[in-house]
C-alpha cells in the first residue's frame, strides 16, 4: 500500500521493541462484541492510483462545469478567474501541509499571511479589525449575530429582506439554540432600510446585506443610525467581496461588524466549499470576537514576528465561557484570498470590480432590450433579478438546452408564487461579449 | 477567582545575543521578506485585466472613494514572497509532525489532483441538479463509506469542521428532546474534564449547560462517579465523550456509559476527532453512540492547510436521523435529489448549518483516500498508526513518564513528571524545534500535569521514528538533569521565542502605514 | 481601614461603606503577565460570590469574583491602557473596583492577613 512505509518486518522489531504480541493486544481494551472480525464488509479492497483515478473522472465528467458553458449562476458563490500562481502557492508543501500556527517559531510563514490577510480584509471592508476567518460567509453571519448579543447584553436580532436565505437561516438556527429571538423581514428587492422601522432598545443588531441576495445596492448609513440611536450594532453582510473594489464598503456606511464571504477572490466554486469567511469589526468590539487572530510581537532578539493571540476569547482556553466553539477555520483558503489579493491591488481590484460591473450593465441592457424582460434590481453590482412572463424553472431549463446556465430561480430562495417568474443572474469577468449575446439571443427564443 | 495555573510559561526567555546577523537580514536559503504592504504598492498589479468601457454605470451612487490601501506585487514578486514565507514553515512534508490529537499524516498528492478537475473544482453549488449529478452522486458515494465504517444508518455532510459537526451532533440532540417535549427540563450536558476545549463550547452554543465529570486513575471515565451522578436524574439531554479519549486510550466501559446515558434519557454524542485509531476495526455505531463528527481533515487525509479548512460530516443513530439538517442528497432511482428547504425534508429536519452543501472540495479528496486504501486498507491504517504510536511510547518511557500505564491507541502522552524543577513540557518542546521536528501536543489534555501528547500516525516509517524518538531522547535527559539552556531554545529556528505578552497587551492585529511625522523625523 | 481576605485570593480594603477589591500578589503571581483586565460598569449590583471581573493572561482567563454584595461606584480606568499594573503592584495600584458595601456583615465571613497568610502556607 503506497501509503503506508512500515513493512512487516519494521512491524515484526517494533512489536518485540514494545514486548507486545500482535496488534490485537493495543486494541484489548475494545469490548469484544463491538471487534470488527475481518476487514468491514461492503466495501472494496485498496486500489491503484490508475483505478482511483479513473472512477473519480467519470464522476467529474457527469457534471457540466462553469467553463465548459456560458455561465451565469451566482447567490452567494461566483465564478472569477483565479491567477495560476495562487494555486502553485496554495500547494506549497510548507503551506498545504501544515498545521495552526501553534509554534509560532516554526511557522512564521502562515502566521505573516494571517496577518497580510487581517489588514487586506480591514482594508476591503472599510473595518479597523479583521479576524483569521470564518468558515464562510453565512457561518460568520451568524457568529456576527452572537457576538452583537454578547456584546451588547441583548437577545433580539434582526434580519433584513435581502439578506441572502441560507445566511438568515444559518443565523437563526444558531441564535434560536440560544434563546436569541430572530425577526425576518419578509423578502424585498429594495428595502433594507426598512431595518430602521424595526429597531428598539432591545434590538442586539440589525443585520443587512449590500449587495443584496437580489444584487440591490443600498446605502446603508441611516440603518446604521438607526441601530445606533438604539444602541444596537449594524452588521453588514456582503456575498461578493469584489464588489468591495467598486461600492461603498460596510466601513463607510456605519458598520460595527463587517461580514461575508471571501471565495470570489483566490477561491474556486467548487461546489459549495471549501470557502472563506471575512469577519471584520470596530476596536472596540476586537476581545468580542469569534475565531483565530494573529497579532504582532517581537521575538527574544527583537526580531518581528508574528503569534495567534488574545487566546483567551477561545474555546481551547476559556471552554464553556468561549466567544465561539470554532477551532479549525479556512486557513488554506486565507492563502488563496490573500495572495489573490497581493496580486491583484488596490488597482487591479478596482479594474477587476468595474469589469464585472461593466459585464452586468451589459447582460441588463441586452436582456432589458428584449419585449417582456424587467430588470428588477434598481442598481447592481454584477448580480440582478429579471422577470419574465414565464415560470423561472422554465426558462431556466429554456437556456440550458441552448447551452446557457442562466441563473437561479428566485423561487429556490423564496417559495411561493411572488417570485415564480424571477431569475437571479450573475455576470463577471469570466463573461464574453459573445457570452452574453447568446444569452439574451437564447432568452428571446425561451420566452417568445 | 478562579485559577488556572496549569498551563505553559508564556514570557520570553532573556535576550541573548544573536551571533548569527547578517547585514542583509538573510541567512543563507533563508531569505529576509518584509509584509506585502513593505514591498507592493497600490498601484502596481500582477494581473492583466482589460481596460473597461463601461458604457452605463448602475450603482446608485455608491461608488467607494475612499480606495482600500491594498498593496499589489508582480507574478514574480508575489512568487517570491509567499515560497520565501512558506520556508518559515514546519510541515508534515519535511517531517514528523507528531502533534498529538491533530493527526498530522501524509496527505496524499492524488487527492489534490483529482479536486482540481474542472468537474469539480468549477461546479456552483447552485446549479441546475441535472448538471451535477455525478458531484451528488459523490457525496452519495462518501456518505456511504462513512456509514459503513462508522456502522450508523445516517450522515449529515454539510458541516466545515469537526466543531460544526459536534455543532450538528449537538442541534440534532438538541431538536430530539425538543420533539419529546423534554428540552425545557433537559439542560446538562456531560462533559469530561479531558475534553477538547471545543465540547464545553458546543454545549453552550446550543442552549445547554455544562457538567464536567472526572476521569479516574487510568485515564477513563469514572463509572462509580457516572452511575452516581446519574442517579435519580431527569435533567441530562445527553454526554459528549472523544472515543478514543484525549489521553489516547480507549474508553474500556464505554457501551457502558452509553446504556446508562440512555436510560437517564440522554444521547451519546461521540467526539471523533480519534477515530483515525479505529477505523476499519471498530465501528462506532456498535458502541451506542448517537451522533458522532468525523474530521475528514485527520481521519481521512486532507490537508490541514495551516488551519483549515476542515470538514466534520456527522453520523447520526436512528433516533436522530430525522432531524438532520438540510442539504441533504436523496437518491430516486438512477437521479439525485438535494433537499434544499426544511419545508422540502419530509420529516423534523433541524434547520441550515450554511449557506451550501459543506466541503465538497474536502470531500473529493476524502473519497479519493478511502478508495486508495479500501477496507482492507484502512484497516491496516488504524492497526499502524496504534503501533506506531506504542512504538514511541515504548522507546522514550525510560526516560520520559507515561501519564497511563500499559498500552495506549494512536498517541501517547506522558507528564512532566520526569523533569528537573525550573525546566518545564515548553522547553522540551522548543528543543525539539532545534533537532528539526514540530513539537508534540503540549499542556493538554490538562488532567495531566506538563502534558505531551505524542501522535506519530501511520505514515511514518520505523527510521524516521527512530530518529525523532533518539533525538526527543537526548532532550528529555537534559531536561531530567536541569540542563537550563533548554531555555533558550529553540535557537536555529528562524525566529527565537516570541513574546505573547506584548501581542496581548497591545494587540496589534493589522499593518498600518508608518506616521510620515514619524519617518521625518528618523 | 481594615484587609479581608478570600480563599479564591481577592483582597477588600473597606473604608466605611466603600471597598476596594483587587487580586491578591499570590494570584497575580500565579497568573502570571496579566494582559487584560475585564472590570464592570459604574452602578452594576453583584452580589456576594458572582462573577464581577474577568483577569486574563496569555495562557488562562479567570473570573473574580465579588467578595462581598455591593455596587460598583469606580473601576480601575487606569488598567485598561496598564494591565501590567496587577503584576507590578497587585494590592495597590492594580486594584480592579470600589464597591458600596450594602451587606457588611459579610466581612465577618472572610479571612484576614494573618487567615490567608495560613491559607497560603497550607495550598
Amino acid at each position: 500500500m503506497r501509503y503506508l512505509p512500515l513493512s512487516d518486518a519494521d512491524r515484526k522489531s517494533m512489536l518485540s521493541t514494545i514486548g507486545a504480541n500482535s496488534v490485537e493486544d493495543f486494541f484489548a481494551d475494545v469490548p469484544e462484541t463491538a471487534r470488527v472480525e475481518g476487514v468491514i464488509a461492503d466495501l472494496p479492497p485498496f486500489q491503484s492510483e490508475l483505478a482511483v483515478e479513473r472512477h473519480l473522472k467519470t464522476l467529474a465528467a457527469r457534471n457540466t462545469n462553469a467553463e465548459d458553458i456560458p455561465f451565469f449562476v451566482g447567490g452567494g458563490a461566483y465564478r472569477h478567474h483565479i491567477p495560476a500562481s495562487v494555486d502553485m502557492i496554495i500547494q506549497r508543501s510548507e503551506f498545504l501541509t501544515t498545521y495552526t500556527p501553534y509554534q509560532p517559531e516554526i511557522a512564521q510563514g502562515t502566521l505573516q499571511t494571517l496577518f497580510e490577510f487581517q489588514t487586506q480584509v480591514a482594508e476591503l471592508t472599510g473595518m479597523a479589525v479583521a479576524n483569521a476567518s470564518m468558515y464562510d460567509g453565512s457561518t460568520g453571519c451568524a457568529e456576527a449575530a452572537l457576538m452583537a448579543c454578547r456584546a451588547t447584553r441583548r437577545s433580539k436580532v434582526i434580519c433584513s429582506g435581502g439578506l441572502h436565505p441560507h445566511y438568515a437561516a444559518s443565523t437563526r438556527l444558531l441564535c434560536e439554540a440560544q434563546g436569541i429571538e430572530v425577526i425576518q423581514l419578509p423578502p424585498a428587492i429594495d428595502d433594507e432600510v426598512a431595518l430602521k422601522d424595526f429597531v428598539d432598545n432591545q434590538t442586539a443588531c440589525l443585520i443587512a446585506q449590500s449587495p443584496n441576495v437580489f444584487g440591490t445596492i443600498t446605502d446603508l448609513t441611516e440603518v446604521s443610525e438607526a441601530a445606533h440611536a438604539h444602541k444596537a450594532l449594524m452588521v453588514s453582510v456582503f456575498t461578493e467581496a469584489v464588489s468591495l473594489g467598486l461600492i461603498k464598503p460596510p466601513g463607510e456606511m456605519g458598520a460595527d461588524i463587517a461580514v461575508g464571504e471571501g471565495q470570489s477572490i483566490g477561491n474556486a466554486l467548487s461546489f459549495g466549499g471549501p470557502y472563506v469567511g471575512l469577519f471584520a469589526c470596530t476596536e472596540k468590539l476586537t476581545r468580542q470576537m469569534p475565531g483565530r487572530l494573529c497579532g504582532e510581537t517581537v521575538d527574544a532578539n527583537g526580531e518581528r514576528g508574528f503569534v495567534l493571540t488574545l487566546s483567551t476569547r477561545e474555546q481551547h482556553i476559556r471552554r464553556d465561557k468561549a466567544t465561539s466553539n470554532i477551532c479549525t477555520n479556512s486557513g488554506l483558503c486565507t492563502l488563496a484570498f490573500s495572495s489573490h489579493m497581493s496580486l491583484l491591488g488596490t488597482a487591479g481590484l478596482q479594474r477587476l470590480a468595474l469589469l464585472n460591473h461593466e459585464a452586468a450593465c451589459d447582460l441588463a441592457d441586452e436582456l432589458e432590450a428584449l419585449s417582456g424582460v424587467e430588470v428588477l434590481t434598481p442598481g447592481f453590482f454584477n448580480e440582478f433579478a429579471y422577470r419574465t412572463s414565464k415560470p423561472a424553472e422554465d426558462v431556466l431549463s429554456g437556456l440550458l438546452e441552448r447551452g446557457i446556465m442562466g441563473g437561479i430561480r428566485a423561487s429556490r430562495f423564496f417559495p411561493g408564487p411572488e417570485f415564480r417568474n424571477v431569475i437571479l443572474t450573475t455576470a463577471t469577468e469570466c463573461n464574453t461579449a459573445e457570452d452574453i449575446r447568446a444569452y439574451a439571443a437564447a432568452l428571446e427564443e425561451v420566452i417568445q | 477567582m478562579t485559577m488556572h495555573a496549569i498551563g505553559r510559561p508564556t514570557r520570553q526567555a532573556s535576550s541573548m545575543t544573536d551571533t548569527s546577523a547578517t547585514s542583509s537580514g538573510s541567512r543563507g536559503l533563508l531569505q529576509d521578506e518584509g509584509l506585502i504592504f513593505e514591498v507592493g504598492s497600490p498601484d502596481r498589479t500582477g494581473v492583466d485585466l482589460p481596460e473597461p468601457k463601461l458604457r452605463s454605470r448602475r450603482l446608485r451612487g455608491m461608488e467607494r472613494t475612499l480606495s482600500p490601501s491594498l498593496p499589489g506585487l508582480s507574478e514574480p514578486q508575489a512568487v517570491r514572497h509567499y515560497v520565501r514565507l512558506s520556508q518559515r514553515n514546519y510541515a508534515i512534508d519535511l517531517g514528523v509532525f507528531p502533534l498529538g490529537s491533530c493527526t498530522m499524516k501524509h496527505n496524499p498528492r492524488l487527492n489534490e489532483k483529482l479536486a482540481r478537475l474542472p468537474g469539480f473544482a468549477s461546479l456552483h453549488p447552485m446549479q441546475p441538479q441535472a448538471t451535477v449529478q455525478g458531484a451528488l452522486a459523490l457525496m452519495d458515494e462518501l456518505a456511504g463509506w462513512l456509514k459503513t465504517l462508522t456502522g450508523m444508518p445516517a450522515v449529515a455532510m454539510s458541516p466545515k469542521a469537526g466543531a460544526h459537526g459536534e455543532l450538528c451532533g449537538m442541534l440534532a440532540i438538541r431538536r430530539a428532546l425538543e420533539a419529546r417535549g423534554e428540552l425545557n427540563q433537559r439542560r446538562c450536558v456531560l462533559v469530561p474534564e479531558s475534553a477538547h476545549g471545543t465540547n464545553p463550547a458546543t454545549a453552550i452554543q446550543c442552549g445547554f449547560k455544562v457538567e464536567e465529570i472526572p476521569a479516574n486513575e487510568i485515564g477513563r471515565v469514572d463509572m462509580d462517579d457516572l452511575r452516581n451522578r446519574l442517579d435519580g436524574r431527569d435533567d441530562i439531554a445527553g454526554i459528549m465523550l472523544t472515543n478514543p479519549n484525549t489521553c489516547g486510550l480507549f474508553e474500556t466501559d464505554i457501551i457502558e456509559i452509553a446504556k446508562l446515558i440512555h436510560a437517564a434519557g440522554g444521547y451519546f454524542y461521540c467526539d471523533g476527532a480519534n477515530f483515525n485509531a479505529i477505523v476499519g476495526r471498530v465501528r462506532p455505531g456498535d458502541l451506542g453512540i448517537d451522533a458522532m463528527h468525523i474530521n475528514l481533515h485527520k481521519t481521512f487525509s486532507t490537508p490541514h492547510g495551516g488551519g483549515g479548512p476542515g470538514s466534520g460530516p456527522t453520523v447520526l443513530s436512528e433516533a436522530l436521523a430525522p432531524f438532520a439538517p438540510v442539504p441533504r442528497v436523496e437518491k430516486d432511482g438512477e437521479t439525485y435529489h438535494l433537499v434544499e428547504e426544511e419545508q422540502g425534508a419530509s420529516d423534523q429536519a433541524f434547520g441550515r448549518m450554511t449557506a451550501f452543501h459543506g466541503q465538497f472540495g474536502m470531500f473529493v479528496r476524502a473519497l479519493s483516500y478511502m478508495l486508495s486504501h479500501g477496507a482492507d486498507g484502512l484497516k491496516q491504517v488504524s492497526e499502524d498508526a496504534v503501533l506506531n504510536a506504542n512504538y514511541v511510547q515504548a522507546r522514550l518511557s525510560d526516560v520520559m513518564t507515561p501519564a497511563f500505564e500499559g498500552y495506549c491507541m494512536h498517541e501517547a502522552l506522558f507528564s512532566d513528571k520526569f523533569v528537573a524543577p525550573g525546566i518545564g513540557t515548553i522547553d522540551i518542546a522548543k528543543a525539539i524545534i532545534d533537532e528539526g521536528y514540530h513539537p508534540m501536543t503540549m499542556y493538554f489534555p490538562l488532567v495531566v500535569s506538563g502534558a505531551m501528547l505524542i501522535e506519530p500516525t501511520e505514515t511514518e516509517s520505523k527510521a524516521e521514528l527512530d530518529r525523532f524518538c533518539d533525538a526527543l531522547l537526548q532532550i528529555a535527559e537534559r531536561a531530567a538533569q536541569g540542563d537550563e539552556t533548554l531555555k533558550l531554545c529553540p535557537q536555529h529556528a528562524p525566529l527565537r521565542r516570541l513574546d505573547e505578552t506584548l501581542a496581548a497587551r497591545k494587540p496589534q492585529l493589522r499593518w498600518r502605514p508608518i506616521p510620515e511625522t514619524a519617518i521625518a523625523a528618523e | 481601614m481594615t484587609i479581608y481576605y478570600t480563599k479564591e485570593h481577592e483582597w477588600v480594603s473597606v473604608d466605611g461603606k466603600t471597598a476596594t477589591i483587587g487580586i491578591t500578589a499570590y494570584a497575580a503571581e500565579q497568573l502570571g503577565d496579566v494582559v487584560f483586565v475585564d472590570l464592570p460598569e459604574q452602578g452594576t449590583d453583584f452580589d456576594q460570590d458572582s462573577d464581577m471581573a474577568v483577569v486574563e493572561s496569555v495562557k488562562a482567563a479567570s473570573d473574580v469574583y465579588a467578595p462581598v454584595t455591593g455596587t460598583v461606584v469606580e473601576s480601575n480606568a487606569g488598567l485598561e491602557e496598564a494591565p501590567e499594573r496587577v503584576n507590578e503592584d497587585p494590592e495597590g495600584d492594580g486594584w480592579f473596583v470600589r464597591l458600596t458595601v450594602t451587606e457588611p456583615g459579610q466581612l465577618d465571613g472572610l479571612m484576614d492577613a494573618d487567615a490567608y497568610k495560613a491559607f497560603l502556607d497550607s495550598l
